[in-house]
């Protein structure tokens, strides 16, 4: 008896959770089934349609476009120009593309190199979706060459430079404590500049991203998950510290999380630099570059000012490097082999929410036990905060 | 001269005038061989001749179904309808002073027209076509077109040529609402090549919609032209994604549609153009022949050729005849000399044959 009665009350205890499920699908058949969509709008409503070009690559035969369709409904292209002249393609697959779908079209075409070419797709009700190539250069195809050339470029844009930047640490010993918050400060500065940064970035290719993925709300909600993630595991990595009898080290645990978090964050830059290469904009691409490189000799001072008082290893040092700087290389071969407009709005999400969590961590580290306000008007750290946000925003004016 | 005989350049295939219209401007030079066409390339493209060749202009093809651009060329008075069918829109009765009384049946519909392979342009249109069918009477004749509008705005037929103002098809009480009829009448003057169109307000789309067609008024018996194949040729374009721009040209409303399907005319025989140009949006349209040159008779409305050329140019609502024999066999493009427009649709064949057919 009392066996049925407790599976009785497990019954009801799942219908109802189910109940409001099922009256919900209900709701929805009859919607569909109803097709209220034409009853308030009325038959004949021209169809919504939108294109949207993920990815152009250009090779010595032409053009290669992937396409997507961010409408709710099917989109069917049926003729394409460039540079205002029809032309002919072959599209993969044939036929309409539907919701969320996408179609690769093979364009022969002779392009001029340098200039700039506009893709013009006209679907079948007369609708158009341009694409411009600013300027024409070919696509790098994936082989080791290509693969060669942005670990090259992940060298020189991320593990060279924040190298460069670790070698600081000896100066960062000597400088005292004054010294040592007037770094700590400038770190949080330039970080807090790459925040803004990384932020603008970051909303920008939300706005290139297709409609239906909600760009602005993924980035700044894959943001928080990675600020809040990080925190977890420099509370952890911290604790386990502390249960091994290890007092000091809390400011290689810092260093580890501000490696982490630079390395996200330069993850997210490699990626841009892929992508810059795989949207045929090269010459963005080397802008970047150059951009990147000097603004990540300044990461490495980040990473080792919380090593101020502490005893460093050469091995620890380069496991550092390796862990701010390495990811640029890994971002670039996906940015410019596997582009997409979504994953690189969830990367740079992901090396933004780092970012902040790093601010934070070197934030608590500047105040340390001290009230907030009178730490950070103090003079040092004043005048750190400022020096890094203007050596970031001159380097990058500079770079232009 | 260094070799023997004369050099072997075979008459060019069709494909290889594609290769010359679509690639020599880009790539740089094209040679013959004898044997074949082959593109040498700039920046080391590496693009067979072939597929080069297919490159340029539009996928597939449209559905002649309901409109045959072929068809239309040669068809005025509903002359591309059966016999019975024809009575429903076309009349003919002899007056006592010699001359005619022409009755049409003229209705307005909307319909999608395809304009290019698989591009639907929601049009307005004369019976069902766009341009609307060409009407043809001799000067003096009694025109008599009743007009229905079975569309969904307020439309009128506005015709060029004498008319009392009652005709004229153009002020906001000669509107013709939908559901409404109404009937125009006037004599046929001058002789010419005169148009047809749409005066409803907004002025812009009622034209661009596609309401608009060719009206010949050949001269008097006494001082008919010669006989010749005569064709009709409408200018015009197609603003698909309504941007006040045309994302479409064309000869007779279908891109590069007689590239696909070459208009055919006979060596030696005397070809009669009325070209019409009703693009909107751009200032002028134009037609250049390749190959050859035409005689000029502006607006028809004499009867001897005010120049000879081989390129006309046309602002919209102008028009004129062209005349011209084929001298050559084998196949001459016509195109505007916009390249624009010639790269966007208005862009075709001449496929002139010993005997048509051959």
């Amino acid at each position: 008896m009392l066996d049925i009665g407790v599976q009785l009350r497990d019954l009801r205890f799942w219908l109802l959770a189910l109940l409001p499920v099922c009256l919900l699908t209900c709701v929805l058949g009859l919607l569909f089934w109803a097709e209220l969509g034409d009853a308030i709008r009325g038959e004949d409503y021209p169809p919504l349609e939108e294109l949207i070009f993920q990815k152009v690559e250009l090779s010595p035969e032409g053009f290669s476009a992937t396409v997507f369709n961010d409408g709710p409904n099917p989109v069917t292209i049926a003729q394409l120009q460039i540079d205002d002249a029809y032309w002919s393609f072959a599209a993969d697959p044939v036929g309409a593309v539907s919701h969320l779908g996408q179609a690769t079209l093979t364009i022969p075409y002779p392009w001029v190199h340098g200039e700039t070419h506009v893709l013009r797709l006209v679907t079948s009700t007369g609708a158009t979706f341009d694409h411009e190539v600013a300027v024409a250069v070919s696509t790098p195809k994936a082989d080791a060459r290509f693969l060669g050339i942005f670990t090259l470029i992940g060298l020189y844009v991320g593990v060279i430079p924040v190298a460069i930047g670790l070698l600081w640490l000896p100066f960062v010993k000597q400088v005292g404590r004054k010294g040592l918050d007037f770094l700590l400060a400038l770190t949080v500065g330039l970080l807090l500049f790459l925040l803004v940064d990384a932020v603008h970035d970051g909303f920008e290719a939300a706005s290139r991203a297709p409609g239906s993925y909600q760009g602005i709300a993924l980035f700044l909600f894959v943001a928080l998950a990675a600020f809040v993630g990080l925190e977890v595991v420099g509370d952890r990595l911290r604790r386990s510290r502390l249960t091994a009898g290890m007092v000091e080290g809390s400011g290689w645990v810092l260093a580890l999380l501000v490696a982490t978090g630079i390395g996200l964050h330069n993850f997210g830059e490699g990626l841009a630099i892929g992508a810059a290469f795989a949207l045929g904009e090269v010459s963005l691409g080397m802008v970047l570059i150059v951009g990147f490189a000097l603004h990540n000799t300044t990461e490495g001072l980040a990473i080792v000012a919380p090593l101020a008082n502490e005893k460093v290893r050469l091995g620890q040092l380069v496991q550092l490097g390796v862990l701010g700087g390495a990811p640029t290389i890994v971002g670039a071969w996906i940015g410019g082999l596997l582009y997409s407009p979504i994953w690189s709005v969830v990367c740079l999400a992901a090396g933004t929410g780092a970012i902040a969590q790093v601010v934070l961590q070197l934030g608590r580290q500047v105040v340390g036990g001290a009230p907030f306000a009178r730490q950070m008007t103090s003079r040092p750290v004043a005048a750190g905060l400022l020096a890094g946000v203007v050596v970031m925003y001159v380097t990058g004016l500079v770079v232009g | 001269m260094k070799n023997k005989g004369h050099p072997k350049i075979r008459p060019l295939s069709r494909r290889a005038w594609l290769h010359l219209a679509g690639v020599s401007s880009l790539s740089g030079p094209v040679v013959l061989d004898g044997q074949d066409v082959k593109v040498r390339s700039h920046q080391g493209l590496k693009v067979e001749p072939d597929r080069l060749g297919s490159a340029m202009g539009v996928v597939g093809k449209v559905s002649t179904e309901f409109f045959d651009p072929t068809c239309f060329l040669r068809s005025w008075n509903f002359s591309d309808l059966p016999p019975t069918e024809r009575a429903r829109f076309y009349r003919e009765t002899p007056r006592a002073n010699g001359t005619l009384l022409r009755e049409y049946e003229f209705f307005a519909v909307d319909r999608d027209v395809e304009i290019a392979p698989g591009v639907f342009f929601p049009a307005w249109t004369y019976n069902g076509q766009v341009p609307g069918p060409t009407i043809r009477a001799t000067a003096g004749d009694q025109m008599r077109i009743r007009f229905v509008n079975q569309g969904s705005h307020p439309h009128t037929i506005h015709f060029h040529g004498w008319h009392p103002p009652g005709m004229d098809g153009s002020l906001s009480g000669h509107q013709v609402m939908p559901g409404d009829s109404f009937l125009y009448e006037f004599e046929a003057e001058p002789f010419g090549l005169h148009l047809y169109h749409c005066h409803a307000s907004p002025l812009k789309r009622h034209i661009h919609k596609g309401l608009y067609g060719v009206f010949i008024v050949d001269p008097p018996n006494e001082s008919a032209r010669v006989p010749a194949d005569e064709l009709v040729l409408v200018l015009n374009g197609f603003d698909t994604n309504f941007d006040a721009e045309n994302e479409v040209y064309a000869a007779n409303t279908v891109a590069s549609f007689y590239m696909e399907e070459p208009i055919r005319v006979r060596v030696g025989q005397l070809v009669r153009m009325y070209v019409v140009n009703m693009t909107e949006f751009d200032l002028i349209n134009s037609l250049h022949l390749h190959g050859m040159f035409f005689d000029v008779l502006r607006t028809g409305t004499g009867l001897s050729a005010s120049e000879s050329t081989d390129t006309i140019m046309l602002c919209q609502g102008e028009r004129a005849i062209l005349e011209t024999t084929f001298r050559y066999q084998g196949d001459f493009m016509f195109h505007a000399h916009q390249s624009e427009f010639a790269e966007l649709g208005w862009m075709g064949m001449f496929r002139a044959e010993e005997r048509p057919g051959a």
